[in-house]
């Protein structure tokens, strides 16, 4: 922990939190900074960063949650098969997602066998000791989780067990900011780009959005100092008028990313059409199991093609996620949709832009 | 909600909605639901609590279920200002569970009791088939008499107030997690299951000085200081760089993503005191060895009913209340 402490330094924290203000103070306008990555929102609001920033440089909650952005039709299907019977072994933080009607939790409580793993590879154990019930891995994930999970999904290819198969709502990153950065009312000035996401994808992944699109794009870690560091480099590029991709977490992530990593997921997964929760379905956004993998596939398996739930229509969630609209501008907002019984992304995160703006806006700490 | 979920066990948000919904309604005399009761026999004040055990698995770093079932119970009996005498044990064990085992868990139950000052004096067994509970639930009754000096009650909790905690919080909820899920970090977080009745009969003689006690267990120091919060519409600030954790229980939290003012303790009490006393509090529980590293970590501030953290870097933020479930995240 004694490592972790050097990232959480309050002197240097409030130094940086200076030079923040003072290239602020150059800008003379309001700055809309994008944090891609769920982890840089719960540690902006774990952190109580937001409070440390300048008055007009704005952090805007990203679509980078990838189990918040995981559609209802997906739940439905995982929900339909731990019914049939089916075990499910998923990752904690799904469980509370809500599908059309109800949530893993709810089906947990009439019996389904519904089991939280910390590690993937617990999984693989209890269906090995069960092989008389079939098991489904709700596999979830950006590019972060999709590396290992492509390992174990080599794994089960070379040795099994047998009764274990992949329900997949991978998400890719790119696309999702390839959507954001089409729209022309993009009120975005600026992106802090992922940190483990990063590691596997590579810094040169944002060039795009830099070199294209005119957005100044920072690789940050997710320590509290990382995080600064990563807000002033982006207000540094806008007060010099400059759009390019800095790496402030060379400590991890290369231009390149890791090429291992990136050949594992090529071998068991290929881009498909994914659905994401509020911004609707999204060309080549996620990771299904080629062709050869089909064998592991859960929808084939179990004959359950997962279909695309329908977004509420009023939902704003993709207009907040731009930056053009706040949480207390959506219909929904506080009304029929709530942290207890969320509808769109923003408020499924429990630090998403909706939820945020919900718990402090009643509240002023 | 039309059937239980585990979060309505986890003494967070869910707990509180149905025990106010389905519990108080029906009986009168349960006042607040405390975790223990006052009573009045022959001219003797008496405190009387009650408590179940459930844990998986049953031995964990630290202790085993028999060390909770003693200190759960005592715990409840010290923080509502009781003198532990007597106690209870019932067991509902299941068909096939090693005598080595149940050996153990007595062995820690007639030690524990023993360091505590109470004799287990009535008990009950039941055996059921394999499948139908797992491997062994305890139950466990217990009465105090009262310590006269105390004069304990959410409603004596005023603006200024300091907060304080006897050890490091989250110890026993991290060392049941990963020895449940079989996490090797090298070095794993251990239970703090122990008694806190002589913490709490270190500081008798302050008197009214102190308001409020009670053991962090299920929701944490978080869970017992919203609950105090809502019920007597004051907030609490507390101070990030001030909270103790085990760097070890610490490591974890922040490997899984937890939050460990949501995790339980079981061996620590929170006490709420006027703040001229709080010195006096601090340098008695630091005195005895289960409250080495006791710290002050808060203060009552105006309401309206919220927690807030101020953090080590100096921001303030909202502290969630328990949901019950602790949900480790991907992300």
């Amino acid at each position: 922990m004694r490592y972790l402490d050097g990232f959480r330094d309050p002197q240097a924290a409030a130094a940086l939190a200076e030079r923040a203000g003072a290239l602020a103070a150059r800008l003379e306008r309001p700055v809309q900074l994008m944090e891609v990555c769920g982890s840089h929102t719960m540690a902006i609001a774990r952190y109580a960063l937001r409070g440390m920033l300048p008055a007009n440089v704005r952090l805007i909650s990203g679509p980078g949650c990838p189990v918040c952005v995981t559609d209802a039709g997906y739940v439905d299907a995982a929900i339909d098969l731990a019914e049939r019977g089916v075990r499910i072994a998923t990752f904690g933080d799904l469980l509370r997602v809500p599908g059309s009607r109800r949530s893993l939790a709810d089906v947990r409580a009439e019996g389904a066998v519904v089991r939280v793993v910390y590690a993937p590879d617990q999984a693989l154990e209890w269906a090995r000791q069960e092989p008389e019930h079939p098991w489904v891995f709700l596999a979830v994930g950006f590019e972060t989780t999709t590396a290992p999970l492509a390992a174990l999904a080599s794994g089960l290819v070379r040795s099994g067990p047998a009764n274990m198969s992949l329900l997949t709502a991978f998400k890719r990153v790119p696309p999702a900011l390839d959507a954001l950065v089409a729209d022309p009312a993009l009120a975005i000035d600026g992106f802090l780009c992922p940190a483990h996401v990063s590691a596997i994808l590579g810094a040169d992944a944002y060039r795009p959005y830099a070199e294209v699109h005119g957005r100044p794009c920072v690789v940050a870690g997710f320590e509290p100092l990382d995080i600064l560091l990563g807000v002033c480099g982006l207000l540094e590029q806008l007060v010099a008028g400059e759009a390019r991709v800095d790496n402030q977490y060379e400590r991890v992530v290369r231009p390149e990313g890791n090429l291992v990593a990136k050949r594992l997921i090529d071998a068991c997964f290929e881009p498909v059409d994914a659905p994401w929760r509020g911004l609707g379905t999204l060309p080549a956004s996620g990771y299904g199991l080629r062709a050869e993998l089909a064998h592991l596939d859960a929808e084939k398996v179990h004959d359950r093609p997962v279909t695309a739930g329908r977004d509420h229509p009023a939902c704003r969630c993709g207009d907040v996620l731009k930056g053009v609209l706040e949480p207390q501008g959506c219909k929904l907002f506080g009304r029929a949709c709530l942290p207890d019984h969320p509808l769109g992304p923003c408020m499924v995160s429990s630090e998403g832009s909706c939820a945020a703006a919900w718990k402090y806006a009643r509240v002023d700490p | 909600m039309s059937r239980i979920l585990l979060e309505h066990g986890g003494g967070g948000r869910l707990a509180r909605e149905l025990i106010e919904a389905e519990i108080l309604p029906r009986f009168a005399g349960l006042v607040g639901l405390p975790d223990a009761a006052s009573l009045r026999a022959d001219g003797r004040e008496l405190r009387f609590a009650a408590d179940s055990f459930v844990v998986q698995p049953l031995e964990f770093p630290g202790g085993n279920i028999g060390h909770l079932a003693v200190h759960g119970t005592v715990n409840d009996l010290a923080v509502a200002g009781g003198r532990p005498r007597w106690l209870s044990l019932a067991m509902i064990v299941e068909e096939g569970l090693p005598l080595a085992t149940l050996r153990r868990v007595l062995d820690a139950v007639r030690d524990a009791a023993e360091d505590c000052g109470v004799a287990v004096v009535t008990g009950d067994t039941k055996v059921v088939p394999r499948g139908q509970c797992d491997g062994l639930y305890l139950s466990t009754a217990g009465v105090a008499e009262a310590l006269s000096e105390l004069i304990l009650g959410a409603n004596r909790v005023q603006e200024g107030d300091a907060v304080l905690v006897s050890g490091p919080l989250g110890d026993h909820g991290m060392a049941v997690l990963c020895a449940r899920e079989g996490f090797d970090f090298g070095t794993a977080p251990r239970s703090d299951t122990g008694p806190v009745h002589r913490l709490v009969a270190s500081i008798a003689s302050l008197g009214s000085s102190i308001r409020f006690l009670r053991d962090p267990t299920r929701g944490g120091l978080a869970g017992v200081l919203d609950e105090l919060a809502r019920d007597v519409s004051l907030a609490f600030e507390l101070e990030e760089a001030a909270l103790p954790y085990a760097p070890a229980t610490r490591s974890v939290a922040e490997l899984l993503g937890l939050e460990l003012l949501h995790v339980a303790c079981e061996g620590r009490v929170m006490a709420v005191c006027a703040p001229d006393v709080a010195d006096a509090v601090l340098a008695r529980w630091r005195s005895l060895p289960e409250g080495a590293q006791a710290a002050r970590v808060g203060v009552a501030r105006p309401g309206p009913a919220r927690l807030i953290l101020r953090t080590a870097l100096g921001g303030r933020r909202l502290i969630d209340p328990p949901r019950g479930e602790l949900l480790p995240r991907i992300c």
